[in-house]
């Protein structure tokens, strides 16, 4: 029961961390139509500026001000590089974000160079805010799902209670309407992609001391949440929402039980082979249940894709 | 006479078609005996082995408008497939000669595609890479758990000298195994073409433009998808055969994103929308990363760099720059574009060495251990910490980008003048 409950807290900040990537992902998306390859790498800038700006003053101002300048650039990929490729259609976008990509990943090298960065967390938060039985609950978590909690609930206010949002959400069926209404959609789709990227900044500063800020921190997370909105459904907030917990939790409770797969074949009474060195089916009795934690996700990805084409909660098609 | 003039026309326009191919087999034959030393001919097996890879890649980028992140995993398989085939070989006696091997790879890549397909192909565009990128990633990671057929970490190796001779060659030294990998190389190009050809490769044209039309013409755009999916997996196993005899081992990199991602990014710096693209993209890719990579430490960061700037700049790719002299060059013209080209791209050249120049300055400075303040560039030795290194980069780059900007209208007006057919003398 502790560990049922233990595990349920690590899987909601998993998810919701997850959710924050995928959030700003899924709202790129379903406005441009472009799915931003390098929005992982966004979260990854996000890490190395937060982690740059603590050397000088502190955890807290690097809270605040790498997503700004993180989301800035983000405005300005979108400004200077996406749009000049979108006139050749959404192939070459991607394309053009997964080079995005490419590039961050060898700048952050240049600048830092391949070692992790000794990012911490703040003092003020490294004490140990309750214990379940043995297992402790680290102030920093529940301050990792308090930021999350929070950033989503912002951006469903604006969304759906601010004149801002309902010009951003006409936008996003009518560009060519509410243009002709006299508002500047390119500078929205700007704003957009900035608060996008800006997401995925407060994502990797909040994550870079516990997940560690190295140069492979945005290929582990950006897949996975490639998974996530796929999952999701492509352009649904709510999507996002559900399958970012969904992966968090499936991941989290996957590595805490070493069931392997001899208990599992046991169960439906298969006895492991007695020469286990040259028998072709061999890893199915020694493969454990942590051991495939990790590609749990895109087991799931691909049962979703083939049973429910459109993702989780996704209206239009994948 | 008569007769005999209509019986040579159309050998003259065989010969014509078949002419690019028939250059092809003679420099293929001729190559090891200009660059024979070892180096080279191992240059050159890569080479060929990627032109296989990037040709089946473009099959779905190029020809079938398919944008996928995976590709390496059917190269890949067929590889690991062949890898198993050579340890039967050595084991059991299996009665299959080397030169065979690559055609059970390529088999075993298309069965690989043919199930896969089923569910990816449903959907060309964003929704296709997003699959492709998660299948990818499944199969990357299940090859460190399934170690009865990856071999886990260190993946598996195997002996490719084990098998019966073929007319007595025992495939020991890569000289001999050059034959095969580009007499293969050689046969997948012209099949992958004649694909292209075929009704089927057509169709995937028209779907990859406008699926909706060919929809209305009666053909399945999933149908016709599935097929060039199929088709791609088949010829990435086939690079993947060769791979498992050029170098005898495969790991899990050999599955993973950095290789899907390095095909990508060749296949569009040769130019997707052309056949010969991918091939001049991995001979020029395969060299640049040999050259570069001997040369600076920093050369992904420049390839890189090339790439974004050829997605937003030049689409076309090498091979689209390329095609643009085409028609200058027909006309007799291509004397006119020399003086804009040298105001152009020799600042621009320059300019962009400069850039490097300070970029590695920079790096050197940022990266090398403490009080190691000397570097040689351009075959210069300076300090870099002395602001001199640092002004004359800055100002090198700055002024080469500032007159290459300033005369790139005039390359264009100028290429634009030399193309058009019908000016005024």
């Amino acid at each position: 029961m502790e560990l049922i409950l233990i595990n349920l807290l690590d899987g909601l900040v998993t998810g919701l961390l997850l959710f924050m990537l995928s959030a700003g992902l899924t709202l790129i998306f379903s406005m441009m139509g472009v799915l931003n390859f390098a929005h992982a790498s966004f979260y990854m800038l996000g890490a190395y500026f937060g982690y740059q700006i603590s050397r000088y003053v502190g955890f807290w101002p690097g809270l605040v001000v790498a997503p700004v300048v993180v989301g800035l650039m983000g405005a300005a990929v979108e400004k200077y590089g996406l749009r000049r490729v979108h006139k050749h259609g959404h192939v070459p976008e991607l394309i053009f974000t997964f080079g995005l990509a490419l590039l961050i990943e060898e700048v952050v090298q240049f600048f830092w160079g391949k070692n992790q960065m000794a990012y911490t967390p703040p003092e003020a938060l490294n004490f140990t805010l309750f214990a379940i039985g043995d297992n402790a609950f680290p102030a920093y978590k529940f301050f990792m799902i308090a930021i999350s909690a929070a950033v989503f609930l912002v951006l469903l206010t604006i969304l759906k209670r601010t004149r801002v949002g309902l010009v951003i959400q006409a936008a996003l069926s009518y560009p060519q309407t509410v243009e002709a209404l006299g508002h500047n959609v390119p500078r929205v789709f700007m704003g957009v992609f900035g608060v996008g990227t800006a997401l995925a900044g407060v994502a990797g500063v909040i994550a870079g001391p516990v997940l560690g800020t190295f140069p492979g921190m945005a290929v582990v997370l950006g897949s996975i949440v490639f998974v996530t909105i796929v999952v999701g459904g492509l352009g649904s907030l709510w999507g996002a929402l559900v399958a970012s917990l969904l992966i968090g939790w499936m991941t989290t409770f996957a590595k805490t039980y070493n069931v392997s797969g001899a208990d599992v074949m046991a169960l439906i009474g298969l006895v492991p082979p007695t020469d286990m060195s040259d028998n072709p089916f061999r890893d199915v009795w020694t493969m454990t249940l942590p051991q495939i934690a990790d590609i749990l996700p895109y087991m799931f990805m691909v049962l979703v894709l083939v049973f429910r084409p459109n993702g989780l909660m996704g209206r239009r098609e994948t | 006479m008569s007769e005999t003039a209509l019986a040579a026309r159309p050998t003259t326009g065989m010969l014509r078609a078949a002419s690019p191919w028939l250059g092809a087999i003679v420099l293929v034959v001729a190559l090891p005996f200009v660059f024979s030393d070892s180096s080279a001919i191992t240059i050159m097996n890569q080479m060929a082995i990627t032109i296989v890879f990037a040709l089946s890649y473009n099959m779905l980028l190029g020809q079938g408008g398919m944008l996928s992140f995976g590709h390496a995993v059917y190269m890949g398989l067929g590889g690991f497939m062949a890898m198993h085939m050579m340890g039967w070989i050595e084991e059991d006696g299996l009665p299959i000669p080397l030169p065979l091997l690559p055609l059970f790879a390529g088999l075993f890549g298309l069965a690989c595609a043919a199930v896969i397909g089923t569910f990816s192909t449903r959907r060309a565009g964003t929704g296709f890479a997003m699959i492709s990128l998660g299948i990818g990633e499944l199969i990357a990671a299940c090859s460190i758990i399934i170690v009865a057929f990856f071999g886990g970490e260190e993946g598996i190796s195997g002996d490719r000298t084990m098998g019966p001779p073929v007319f007595g060659v025992e495939w020991f030294t890569s000289g001999e195994v050059y034959w095969i990998i580009s007499g293969w190389m050689l046969l997948s190009a012209l099949l992958m073409y004649l694909f292209s050809r075929t009704p089927v490769g057509r169709m995937a044209n028209a779907v990859r433009d406008n699926p909706e039309r060919a929809e209305f013409l009666g053909y399945s755009a999933r149908w016709v998808r599935y097929i060039s999916f199929c088709a791609s997996g088949f010829f990435a196993g086939i690079a993947g055969g060769l791979f498992a005899i050029n170098y005898e081992i495969l790991t899990e990199e050999n599955l993973n994103l950095a290789t899907s991602g390095a095909i990508l990014l060749m296949t569009f710096l040769g130019g997707v929308g052309f056949f010969a693209g991918p091939i001049i993209g991995a001979i020029v890719f395969t060299l640049l990363q040999t050259v570069l990579s001997l040369q600076t430490e920093l050369w992904a960061l420049y390839v890189g760099a090339l790439f974004v700037v050829t997605v937003m700049f030049f689409p076309g790719g090498l091979t689209g720059l390329l095609t643009i002299h085409i028609m200058p060059w027909r006309l007799g013209r291509l004397s006119e574009l020399m003086i804009p080209y040298a105001k152009t791209l020799l600042p621009g050249a320059i300019g962009v060495l400069g850039f490097c120049g300070f970029l590695e300055i920079l790096f050197h400075a940022r990266h090398a251990a403490a009080g190691d303040h000397e570097m040689i560039l351009f075959w210069i030795t300076f300090d870099t910490h002395g602001p001199l290194p640092w002004i004359i980069t800055a100002v090198v780059a700055g002024a080469g980008y500032w007159l290459a900007r300033r005369n790139a209208p005039e390359l264009k007006a100028a290429l634009d003048h030399a193309s058009a057919p019908d000016r005024m003398p």
